[in-house]
Order: C-alpha cells, then structure tokens, then sequence
C-alpha cells in the first residue's frame, strides 16, 4: 500500500491529470469534427449523387477498414514526404482520428437513414413535401433517434483510441502514465490502477449520456 | 510500392501471417468468454448477472493498449514471463470477449421466448424447437455483428506493434525505418490489412441485408 500512497503523490497525479486533459482535448475536438465530417459523407452517400456518392461510399470503405494505428503512423510519418509539411504530435493525431472516425461515422449515419422504413419518404412526398423537407422533418428526426447508441459508443472507442498516440509522443494520459513508471517500476501497478479507473470514468460518463438521450428521445411522442 | 514488395515482401507477409493468427486466436477466445458471460447476463442468479455486467462494463470501456500493456510488462515483471504475442492476444481476447457478450445476450433476447412456446405448443421438442426454431434465428442475428467483430479484432491487433508482437504493423514499421520509404511502406502496410478486412466487410453488409429481407418476410 506505501507503493501506491508514493506513486499517487500530488506531482504524480497533477502530471496525470494533464496527460488526462490532452486526451480530454484530443477527444472533443476529433469528436465535432468527425461527427460533422461524417454527416456530410453519411448523407453524400445515402442521396446517391451520380459519381460522387459512389466515390465517397469506396473512399469511406477503404478508411474503415484499416487500423487507426496504421493512419496515425501515416500521417506522422508519411503524410509529411506527400505533402512537405510536418505536423506536431497534437494535430497529427486530431487529424488522423479525424479522418478515421469521420469513416466510422459516416457508415453509422448512412445505415441509420437507410433503416428509417422507405416509405416514410414516399408518404412524404405524396403528402406534398419535397425531398429536403422530407429528409429534414420526417427522415433524420427518427434517424437521429436509431443512431444515438452507436454514434456514442464510436464516441467511446474514439476515446480509448486516443491512448494509441502515445506511440507519436502526444503528451496524453497514456504517455503521462508511462514516463511515471519509467522513472520508478513499483509505481507500474498503481499507475495502470489509475489509468484503468481514469479511462473507466470518462467512457462511462459517455455512455451515462448515451442512455439519457435514449430515455429522452423516447419519451417524445412518436412522429411515426 | 512495388519495390517494397520485392524486397521486403516475405517480411511483410509473415506479419501479415502472424496478424490473421493472433485474431484468429482472439475470435475462438472471446467467443467462448463472450458467451459464458452473456450467458451471466441472461441468468436468473443475481450474482452471476452482477458479475457479467462487471466484467463488461470494465472491459468496454478501459483501452485495449492499457489491458495489453498489463499483459506485456506488469505480468512478466510479477507473475509469468510471456512473449509479446501472448500478451497482446490474451489482452485482445478479452477487450474483444467483453463486446461479443454484449453482441450474444443481445441476439439471444431478439429470439422472443414466444418462439419457443409456439414450438413447443405445435409438438416439438425442446431439443427440436432450438434446432429448427430459435439457433437459425439467432445464429443469423449474431453472424454479421461477429463478422464485424473478427474485422475489429484484424484492425485492433495493430497493438501488438507496442508489444513487439512481429505483426503486420509492427512488421511494417521496421520495414519504414530501414527503407526511410514510409509512405509507400505504409501504403503496403494498409493493402495488406485490406486484403483481409475489405471482402469480409463487404460479405457482413450482404448477410446482414439478405438475412433482414428474409426476416421480414417471415
């Protein structure tokens, strides 16, 4: 027990808590960029524009299936040979968990769409609205509704991924954890204990809103 | 690109051979643990539920690099020593065994327990209204979202790269820093995992629509 009363002295745990707040930084920003990126796409490809959606849907497919890790090397490493310019730890990150999640939730957006019952457009239309009406009044509201979950758990799994960049030296609370082991190996346990719980609340918080939102939305009156 | 291949092809290619092992590995794994703490979740004893939804809410939601990480150098530093391969597949098995219990007890309970009544009351037995009735139904709720889980697993083993685990990315990084080539590398890299995660992305996206259409019909 001295083991962990040491490890987690305050200048332990104040390093912690900014490795933590990078993560916290990481993750936000990722997130409303990958969501808004990823509603562009998911949509893109759902209204089939000749071409284009096609493009996007290969585009989307290839990203999907290949390992975060692999991007992020790509961009630190690779990406900077393509395009000559090097981007620090930060933003190479926040821009390979970008483009990956905004994959991830451009595939969660588009089958959401798809599994709102066609013919909620047809009798929309017949109804008289037009085909942006439809899609803005009738289709996403009962969209949105059906891709909560997933969305928030690509939200959760964006923020355990963030510990992957501490292959990149990203100062983020992996790494914190580690340069602290390294300088002492009895402080390894208690530091993978706080790394565990420190995960552990953030994820959970995360999906605490997941379960509110589902609550909330269902108890609105059903459009259908 | 090509250069790479020729080259550093067999490099490549045994990382490429060691990451379908460690995920295939993980899948036998986390499918056995995943259903035996699905079916924790599903029991009527309290305490086995309490338990299953433990071991699942820890798991999901603690990075795989973190439980890995345990595996690779807290173990061997107080218990056993294991190679970095070992480690990284024993922590993916069970990061990966937690989201399959979810994938199992949610399949489980899509079968309504009125299938069974209805078999049972047109004279089957139990053992037939499960062969005929409830496991083809259920089997064609779990397959794609297991599908996708194996082409998780693929992708995920990249940790192993941390672990020293000689797979495919871990592999490819050796193959960047000798050549300073990493973008082509890189590109290598990512094909290689393609071969494997692409088709069976695309074979879960056609038996997830083709089972729906014919569960609708039903």
């Amino acid at each position: 027990m001295a083991m962990f009363a040491q490890a987690y002295q305050w200048i332990n745990l104040k390093y912690l808590l900014e490795g933590l707040w990078v993560t916290v930084e990481v993750s936000v920003i990722s997130i409303i960029l990958s969501f808004l990126i990823g509603a562009v796409l998911g949509l893109t490809r759902y209204v089939k524009i000749k071409y284009l959606s096609a493009i996007v849907g290969f585009i989307v497919d290839i990203i999907r299936n290949l390992p975060l890790l692999l991007i992020i090397f790509f961009t630190y490493f690779g990406l900077p040979n393509v395009i000559g310019i090097r981007f620090n730890p930060l933003w190479a990150t926040i821009i390979a968990m970008t483009v990956f999640e905004s994959a991830m939730l451009a595939e969660i957006i588009r089958s959401g769409i798809v599994a709102v019952d066609t013919g909620q457009m047809e009798a929309a239309r017949s109804n008289g609205l037009t085909y942006w009406q439809a899609m803005y009044h009738i289709i996403l509201p009962q969209a949105i509704k059906k891709m909560i979950p997933p969305i928030v758990s690509q939200f959760i799994s964006l923020v355990k991924d963030t510990s992957l960049a501490t292959i990149i030296v990203l100062p983020e609370l992996m790494y914190h954890a580690q340069v602290i082991y390294g300088q002492n190996t009895n402080y390894m346990i208690p530091m993978f204990v706080a790394l565990a719980v420190l995960y552990f609340i953030v994820c959970y918080l995360l999906s605490l809103l997941s379960r509110y939102l589902d609550h909330r939305l269902s108890e609105s009156p059903e459009e259908a | 690109m090509i250069d790479i291949f020729t080259k550093y092809g067999n490099v490549l290619w045994s990382g490429f051979g060691y990451t379908l092992l460690s995920s295939f590995y993980a899948l036998v794994g986390s499918l056995v643990i995943g259903t035996l703490f699905a079916l924790f979740e599903i029991s009527p004893i309290k305490t086995l539920r309490v338990i299953g939804k433990i071991y699942v809410e820890i798991f999901r939601n603690i990075p795989l690099l973190v439980i890995a990480m345990i595996f690779y150098i807290v173990v061997p530093q107080y218990f056993v020593k294991i190679d970095g391969f070992t480690a990284g597949t024993i922590g993916l098995t069970i990061y990966t065994s937690a989201f399959i219990a979810e994938t199992v007890r949610a399949g489980i309970e899509s079968v309504a327990t009125g299938q069974m009544e209805a078999a049972r009351a047109n004279g089957m037995t139990y053992i037939q209204a499960m062969r005929y009735i409830i496991l083809p139904q259920a089997i064609k709720i779990v397959i794609p979202p297991l599908g996708n889980q194996f082409i998780n697993l693929v992708k995920n083993s990249s940790v192993l790269a941390f672990l020293a685990g000689f797979d495919l990315m871990y592999q490819g990084n050796i193959v960047a820093s000798t050549t300073f080539k990493t973008t082509d590398t890189y590109f290598a890299v990512g094909l290689l995992y393609l071969i494997i995660t692409l088709p069976m992305s695309y074979l879960m996206r056609y038996l997830e629509k083709k089972w729906s259409v014919e569960g609708d019909e039903a």
